[in-house]
């Protein structure tokens, strides 16, 4: 099972899960798994960079995942 | 997986290729720009810091003799702008477009009211006085501790703080963010000693010395060429079009030379008004911003307030954090609270922590990104505790931070682990330089601090071509701010086998290249080089298929060494290796020009942490302080071109120490900036600082083929702490606000 851990702003639209483990194959599964659950987390996942396995990535799409990865949501970050 | 290998080429330190120009003079800068018949652009700004517009009349302007063209936010299009700018001080176009052109209030004082172009400069600014404007001048909001107040005075009665359930009454809090783990209470408990402390930063600016500088030239049909001194040239045309109503391909941007940006050169302030002023008047128009309107009217960084409170046992184990930080936004959302919020305990493991940060309205202008936005601030106020705790428990400041720091497969205080980073190795290097192991000088503080910043990746696109003598051209798309062309040319010679001197980068315009975010975020070397990396290894495969079919051999049978085409191992082929020079001259006879290009979105940006340490002595009769030494030692991944990332942590110290020590924008009860200029906002000068001495670590990011991490915004990050904590010692008392500036440092010890 993925592990996949919520921003801070998605927390209070997940009803205050923060935690939940998915069984999906690819990220773009898990974001679809996300918004049928809670649909208002949409806007907030565009809005958010991931960390897959410790790698970030601002704009993860349908990227891989094995039974025991770890999704982490983040706010995206650029910088000067 | 990229190793420690031995390059040719990179890690090398050849002349930067732009110097020569530069030193000449022969640089285009953006306001070196000049077109036949082109006219000249001002800016009438607003003489108050909170104020309700009740007209503008532009006609008097208008009526005068050599007057072509006026405007005022009344021509630009109407409703709201949907979509967000990216970045720190980025925030919604919406915010953006009232930024660049003031329409139903002002917000800050220098807030852009309307604009004039006229055929020269000295009439454009006459003509602004011809502009009538009424206002109904309000109570500027000016303290971020009292703009959080429920009852205080609203900066825009429309911002109502973004939560899941949008509160019922607006507020000047424009974002709340909060990271948070374990049991504060528990932690506290456990520690031995408690530092509790409030800690304030100042508006800083980047303090780049080349103004924001454009010239437009717009055509009838509303198409043109706008030329600007930028750190995107693409992002700039996606606002600038946006605003204006207009489609970005009708619209050409080039990125002129730039003389520092630092992130106060990602956002548009010029660009929409000359095109738009350029579209009315039918003539090229140029706008430079003074310098004092730099400093009035665009972004500086973010002012903080910050209430931290750490716990640490014995050992120097921090057993619980707690921090709460105010980050002033300006008059629009936003300040870079989250930054704020996600670096602060990022080098350390902490079991039990909590952080809560507030991106808040002012009538102030609004702030920018500034080298690893949010972090020097957050920062400060963190590592200026943890020295804190460290001379409570009489115990050496590297060492307390060595038992906490983070290391591979920790995990970060925003959530992922670490991949492999380079924070101990730092700090051990820290431990044995021999700045560090000699004794503080007599009368003199000792401080350290670590700094930190992400590194991001994003969208980048180059192109590769090979010229028929076998040199190597490079187009990249990404301004060259930090010596994005020596690192480009470099990684392009490595990958190719040739020599550095046969290879050449030029930054695209919007029409010669593909897309490329900014050159910020320290992403340039990293996602910009990557694509370099992956044309030239498509060049490769390219020039690997003309030698097969040069030689009658299958592709899979020629290999590239040292920039030739070579039989691979036992192939039994009776031909002479092929230089990149002879399969080019050859290239119309194997399918043409060789030429390859590649975009990526980059993922995979390597963490860099810094370990920075000073010698600093203050004169308790003035107040003056002296750096005596100071040191900055910086995880690179690899260093492409060590000079300058040597450079890039020498410039970050030197302004981290300005902001420590001088620089501050200091408003009146009115919010008018009474220090618009270089002579009165004390930026350091060469003889200020003493050579700032600088080690590279090298422990290579595992995602960068040559194993890179971004350089330059961490170096800005440990300097505020470094300066308050050898300040704080060598006075023997803690001083929490800054800048540490002489009559600040002579109440502080008077008191």
């Amino acid at each position: 099972m993925v592990r996949v851990v919520l921003a801070n702003p998605m927390v209070e639209v997940a009803q205050g899960q923060r935690e939940i483990q998915l069984c999906v194959d690819n990220f773009r599964e898990l974001t679809l798994v996300l918004i049928d659950r809670w649909p208002a987390i949409q806007e907030l996942l565009e809005r958010s960079a991931v960390a897959i396995d410790g790698q970030i990535y601002q704009d993860a799409f349908a990227e891989p995942l094995r039974a025991d990865s770890e999704v982490f949501f983040m706010p995206r970050i650029e910088g000067g | 997986m990229a190793e420690a290998v031995d390059y040719k080429q990179i890690g090398t330190r050849p002349v930067r290729p732009d110097g020569f120009d530069k030193v000449t003079g022969r640089a285009q800068f953006g306001a070196d720009i000049n077109l036949p018949n082109m006219i000249h652009g001002k800016v009438l700004r607003s003489p108050h810091a909170h104020a309700r517009i009740k007209s503008v009349d532009v006609s008097g302007a208008l009526a005068m003799p050599g007057v072509y063209a006026a405007i005022s936010g009344a021509d630009f299009p109407g409703g709201r702008l949907e979509g967000e700018a990216g970045g720190e001080g980025g925030g919604s176009m919406d915010d953006i477009a009232k930024n660049v052109m003031a329409r139903s209030k002002v917000l800050y004082h220098g807030h852009a009211v309307a604009a004039v172009a006229a055929s020269t400069a000295q009439l454009a600014k006459q003509a602004l006085d011809a502009i009538k404007v009424e206002y109904e001048v309000l109570e500027p909001v000016l303290d971020v501790v009292k703009a959080m107040d429920p009852n205080a005075t609203l900066v825009n009665e429309d911002n109502y703080t973004a939560l899941p359930e949008k509160p019922d009454h607006p507020s000047n809090i424009a974002n709340v963010g909060r990271l948070e783990r374990g049991n504060l209470e528990e932690g506290f408990l456990a520690a031995d000693v408690v530092v509790e402390r409030e800690y304030k930063c100042p508006m800083a600016h980047q303090g780049y010395i080349e103004p924001h500088a454009c010239v437009a030239s717009i055509d009838e049909r509303g198409r043109g060429t706008v030329w600007c001194s930028t750190q995107g040239h693409f992002e700039h045309r996606a606002a600038t079009s946006k605003m204006l109503g207009k489609n970005m391909a009708d619209l050409k941007f080039v990125a002129t030379e730039i003389g520092g940006g630092f992130g106060g050169k990602t956002v548009v302030y010029l660009e929409p008004l000359a095109t738009l002023l350029s579209e009315k008047s039918g003539r090229p128009v140029k706008m430079t911003m003074s310098r004092e309107e730099v400093f009035r009217a665009t972004g500086p960084s973010s002012a903080t307030v910050a209430r931290v409170k750490v716990g640490v046992r014995k050992d120097g184990t921090i057993t619980a954090a707690q921090s709460w930080i105010a980050f002033e936004a300006g008059a629009f959302a936003g300040a870079p609270y989250m930054p704020g919020a996600m670096s602060i305990y990022a080098p350390y493991e902490i079991e039990n922590f909590l952080v809560e940060t507030f991106d808040v309205l002012v009538n102030k202008p609004k702030v920018a990104a500034y080298r690893a936005p949010g972090a020097p601030q957050a920062m400060h106020a963190f590592e200026c505790a943890l020295d804190e705790a460290a001379q409570l428990l009489n115990m050496d400041p590297i060492d307390l931070r060595l038992v906490n720091a983070a290391d591979e497969g920790t995990q970060a205080p925003y959530g992922p682990k670490f991949p492999a980073i380079g924070l101990k190795a730092c700090l051990q290097a820290a431990k044995n330089h021999p700045n560090y192991t000699r004794p503080v000088p007599e009368g003199a503080g000792r401080g350290v601090a670590v700094g930190f910043w992400f590194n991001v990746g994003m969208q980048s696109s180059a192109e590769v071509n090979i010229n028929e003598n076998g040199s190597v051209m490079i187009i990249e798309g990404s301004p060259d701010i930090g010596g994005s062309r020596a690192s480009m040319c470099l990684m392009a010679a490595e990958t190719l086998g040739v020599d550095y001197d046969d290879v050449r980068a030029q930054v695209g315009d919007t029409e010669s290249t593909g897309f490329c975010n900014v050159t910020g975020g320290s992403r340039t070397t990293f996602a910009t080089g990557m694509a370099v990396t992956q044309a030239c290894e498509a060049v490769i495969a390219d020039c690997k298929r003309r030698a097969a079919m040069t030689w009658g051999l299958d592709e899979d049978q020629v290999e590239w060494e040292d920039g030739h085409a070579v039989p691979g191992p036992g192939v039994n082929a009776d031909v002479k290796p092929m230089s990149l020079a002879e399969l080019a001259r050859k290239a119309g006879k194997t399918g043409g020009p060789i030429t390859a290009r590649a975009s990526l979105n980059a993922q995979g940006a390597g963490a860099a942490f810094s370990v920075n340490f000073g010698d600093i002595r203050v004169d308790r009769e003035t107040g003056k302080v002296d750096v005596l030494s100071y040191t900055a030692i910086q995880d690179a991944g690899k260093a492409i071109h060590p000079a300058y990332v040597e450079g890039q942590l020498q410039g970050g110290a030197a302004q981290g120490i300005g902001w420590a020590l001088n620089e501050e924008y200091i408003f009146d009860d009115n919010g008018v900036l009474e220090n618009a200029g270089f002579l009165d906002y004390r930026i350091p000068v060469a003889s200020d600082l003493p050579m700032i001495d600088t080690q590279i670590v090298e422990v290579p990011n595992p995602s960068h083929p040559f194993g890179v991490r971004g350089v330059g915004e961490t170096p800005i990050v440990a300097p505020l702490a470094v300066c308050a904590n050898a300040v704080s010692r060598s006075l023997e008392q803690r001083i929490t606000d800054l800048p540490m500036s002489p009559p600040r440092l002579l109440d502080a010890i008077e008191d």
